[in-house]
């Protein structure tokens, strides 16, 4: 059975069905983000005493990591671009390289936990670090996927390119709107955990 | 979004000049916060900070400055249910103040 508008726009929305599809997705995962930041304010606005982010967790790597996941933005839209302008090996280059950065992004992650955990600073140990490892456990599970879904498409996905090559390149889009999005929520996530 | 070689090559720099300027945003947030300004200050200029260099990644990245009306009905009911969200912890931080009055 042939799946209908991967490549066409449906003549209701404009839209082809795959770019409405992860915009349905990326709403629903606002509000997955958004309860929990909402769970954040009221737990800190109703604590009596509150620590600085600064104070309990390393800042230079998360700006370290902030600058990874930014780039890794930089270099999946890239990845659409060279589709675009029919450049199949720069596009599998920048979407390993994407892959390569988030990769950077979680193993700094998995030494920042380590120090934690090392330090016997598990989330039981104050709410502040509940709240911590909720959110950015969940973001890297986030970015865990953005891995495998990249590294896919880099990698033996890219062989649609061959027999439908929009249909490709509209997958790596689509993968790129997911990949911004978990970008997105790092940069509202670092200032409110880290520097404040 | 489609376009000749032409347009996507003008859309690489814009790409470029959006890394650079989330770049120095970035710096200045982390400078910001070594400022150790006043709690809801420091909240503020940073909400700031990020909701500009958001948009950035919304608008360029993510194509939205050129996306069909579709998606931006979508994203404004996801909008105000999200602004339903954050307000239910302002209402209560509020309701706490009414009982501390009331005792």
């Amino acid at each position: 059975m042939e799946i209908p508008y991967t490549v066409d726009a449906r003549p209701d929305t404009g839209l082809a069905n795959p770019k409405l599809g992860i915009w349905l997705f990326l709403a629903s995962e606002v509000m997955l983000f958004g309860a929990l930041f909402s769970t954040y304010i009221l737990l800190r606005v109703s604590a009596p005493v509150w620590p600085h982010g600064y104070e309990e967790l390393s800042v230079p790597l998360a700006t370290f990591n902030t600058v990874v996941l930014i780039a890794s933005s930089v270099t999946m839209v890239m990845s659409w671009a060279q589709l675009k302008m029919h450049n199949l090996t720069r596009a599998r280059m920048y979407l390993w390289l994407t892959v390569t950065l988030a990769l950077v992004f979680l193993v700094v992650k998995f030494f920042e936990y380590g120090s934690h955990f090392a330090a016997g600073e598990y989330p039981e140990h104050s709410t502040f670090l509940a709240v911590y490892f909720t959110l950015t456990g969940l973001h890297g599970l986030h970015v865990l996927g953005g891995v495998i879904v990249n590294s896919y498409l880099a990698g033996p996905g890219a062989a649609m390119w061959r027999t439908e090559p929009e249909r490709y390149t509209n997958r790596v889009e689509v993968a790129g709107l997911y990949w911004h999005f978990v970008d997105l929520v790092w940069i509202f996530l670092f200032p409110s955990l880290y520097l404040l | 979004m489609s376009g000749s070689d032409e347009d996507i090559k003008h859309h690489i720099k814009v790409y470029i000049a959006v890394f650079t300027a989330l770049m120095v945003a970035t710096v200045i947030t982390v400078g910001v916060s070594y400022m150790r300004l006043a709690v809801l200050l420091a909240v503020i200029l940073a909400m700031i900070v990020a909701t500009v260099k958001g948009s950035l990644v919304a608008a360029y990245f993510m194509h939205l400055k050129s996306e069909k009306p579709a998606i931006f009905w979508l994203l404004l009911l996801t909008a105000s249910f999200w602004v339903l969200l954050m307000f239910i912890p302002v209402l209560m931080y509020l309701d706490s103040f009414e009982i501390g009055a009331r005792r």
